[in-house]
């Protein structure tokens, strides 16, 4: 570290005004910060500052996206093997590797691109190098299924870039998940290659490891993709080679999705850390489940003849498809959400409400996580301004009655 | 010289889309491909510059009080008319277009053409700035139509200008690009380049 230390401190007065790097300040600067806390404080006024900076607290993101990432990459491997009939002779380390080996071009592209206009963007500006696409580079990857091809990634990194946070004023300032946006991108503008059958399974090698054929009888449906087509009043949801599922397979997560996002498990694992370390809101966690549930548990009361996802019960609405992921890593994205105590509550429930009322009535959108999470981030303004208007209210009233 | 710049002024600094904002509905609705908007483009340069100097005849014996009555009526009038001639000679175009023909009424650059400047000029000028106003209006129609039309459906007035081998490659069309909030976006980068070449236009 002291090493590190000293090397920073040697090589700095090349990136400062006049040094042979001046211009390229910002990245050193991005760079340095990343690695050290900076040693500048406030000189004027009265601040209180919390030991944790953004930098820092992005980090604790990452790590409790981790779990999830790790499962993800070695469940892309498990489909992929069960897909082609050899999971039984394949070790543990082969399909973890060949998962590792699928994801590792989609987070590489997604940084290379997010953090690319971000470097350029600072630069041209002169501003410092913002952290916010930390995290979002490594949800990006997560979010999108396997086959998703890495030019159209690079294309909805851009895109969400530029015009979800960076014409907004960058990191803090952006009204929509950058990462959903991303998504949301690629859903609108390349649906093949985002939903449906084909997409969410890897048939196909991974830098020749892996060849083989797929068994027959194999279908690369998603649970909630098999829900959407389903017709009658039974539903059995089956694995990719045709397999009946239980609710503890959901929760697991060894089913065919978006590459972090199938299981719940992880994806809690990481929620603990969030809530330990106090980066994330319990009240926007909670009352995301609660709004799920309550309407999850409203919704298999309709004819299921209609909207087959009345067929599933709570427990599975909730560990199906991405609305833990949701719940846990893009509805507490603190920058989108609601800021206020009640507000987060209020916030919270109408995403999972959300989430469910899309899953169930609209058929056309398997999924509604990411859409409920993109139409609550547009409404958390004004759940905010009428929670700190009514406590305005209050205490006015309170004003005038001891008057 | 003045009339060079009435002519002229609306092709870029007195914008009617990308400066005042004005015509916003239908540059969203007709330009997901090349062909409806440059019919589009037409048909309003064609009823901005006629109203316009049908007004400009009549301003004098307009009653004040009256007058977006009778300025309706004329428009309403020769969007009848372009609707007409559409459906005789461009049939497909024109069930392209429906209903944004008939709303070319509601445009908010023809009423409002009508009220800043023909009721207050001779019907030449009028005719200059209305046929500016129209290009004006027509361009930005067709640079949109351009983008979306090329990177929605690899096509430029319905022939294929994206080669077939990009597609075996994996290229696909980019579906936003067909749906409205996408030409927003192109407007939108419209603005923004044009706002940087003319940094008097920059807001403070």
């Amino acid at each position: 570290m002291k090493a590190l230390r000293r090397f920073l401190d040697k090589i700095k007065p090349n990136f400062e005004p006049g040094g042979k790097f001046a211009p390229l300040q910002s990245v050193f600067e991005g760079f340095e910060s990343f690695l050290f806390v900076p040693a500048t404080t406030s000189k004027s006024g009265v601040h209180i500052h919390d030991s944790i900076d953004s930098k820092r607290t992005m980090t604790v993101v990452i790590i409790a996206l981790l779990p999830a990432l790790l499962f993800g990459m070695y469940n892309v491997g498990y489909q992929h093997y069960l897909a082609i009939g050899e999971l039984a002779t394949t070790s543990f380390w082969t399909i973890f590797l060949y998962g590792f080996l699928a994801v590792l071009p989609k987070i590489l592209v997604s940084y290379i691109v997010g953090l690319g206009i971000e470097f350029i963007g600072a630069q041209l500006r002169h501003h410092e190098i913002q952290e916010g696409f930390l995290v979002s580079g490594m949800l990006i990857p997560m979010i999108v299924p396997i086959d998703t091809p890495l030019w159209m990634i690079a294309i909805a990194t851009a895109f969400a870039v530029i015009f979800a946070k960076e014409v907004f004023g960058g990191t803090g300032m952006n009204i929509f998940n950058v990462a959903l946006v991303t998504r949301a991108f690629l859903f609108f503008a390349y649906p093949s290659k985002m939903s449906g059958d084909n997409v969410f399974v890897r048939t196909g090698d991974t830098f020749g490891l892996g060849a083989g054929n797929v068994v027959d009888g194999f279908s690369g449906a998603t649970p909630l993709g098999q829900v959407a087509t389903n017709v009658g009043d039974e539903l059995v949801l089956r694995n990719i080679v045709g397999e009946p599922l239980s609710t503890l397979d959901y929760f697991i997560g060894l089913i065919p999705g978006s590459i972090g996002e199938t299981s719940t498990l992880a994806i809690l694992i990481g929620a603990v850390i969030l809530l330990v370390t106090g980066i994330a809101s319990w009240r926007i966690i909670f009352s995301v489940f609660a709004g799920g549930l309550l309407t999850a548990w409203v919704c298999t009361l309709v004819d299921p003849s209609v909207y087959a996802a009345a067929l599933l019960s709570p427990i599975d609405q909730v560990c199906l498809g991405g609305f833990a992921f949701a719940a846990v890593f893009m509805a507490t994205d603190p920058v989108t959400a609601a800021r206020t105590k009640t507000g987060k509550y209020i916030y919270g429930f109408l995403v999972g409400a959300m989430a469910i009322i899309i899953r169930v009535f609209n058929t056309g959108y398997p999924e509604g996580a990411m859409l409920a999470v993109l139409f609550m981030n547009a409404f958390a303004p004004l759940i905010d301004h009428y929670v700190v208007e009514a406590n305005i209210k209050r205490r006015m009233k309170r004003v005038n009655n001891t008057k | 010289m003045k009339n060079k710049e009435i002519l002229l002024g609306p092709l870029s600094k007195n914008n009617p889309v990308i400066v005042q904002v004005l015509g916003i509905c239908s540059a969203l609705a007709v330009t997901s491909k090349l062909e409806p908007s440059f019919v589009m483009a037409i048909s309003v340069i064609a009823v901005v510059a006629l109203a316009n100097v049908i007004i400009s005849l009549l301003r004098n014996t307009i009653p004040n009080s009256i007058r977006i009555i009778v300025q309706l009526v004329v428009v309403a009038a020769l969007v009848i008319i372009v609707d007409q001639v559409l459906k005789a000679f461009a049939y497909d175009v024109s069930k392209q277009l429906s209903v944004f023909v008939g709303l070319i009424i509601t445009n908010c650059i023809v009423m409002g053409r009508l009220e800043a400047f023909a009721l207050s000029h001779g019907p030449w000028e009028s005719f200059l700035d209305g046929v500016g106003n129209g290009v004006g209006y027509g361009l930005i129609l067709i640079i949109v139509g351009f983008f979306r039309e090329l990177l929605g459906s690899g096509t430029l007035f319905g022939f294929q200008v994206i080669p077939q081998i990009f597609y075996d490659w994996g290229y696909q069309n980019n579906g936003l690009m067909i749906l409205p909030p996408m030409a927003l976006i192109v407007v939108a980068c419209i603005i923004w380049v044009h706002r940087s070449y003319n940094k008097d236009l920059q807001e403070k």
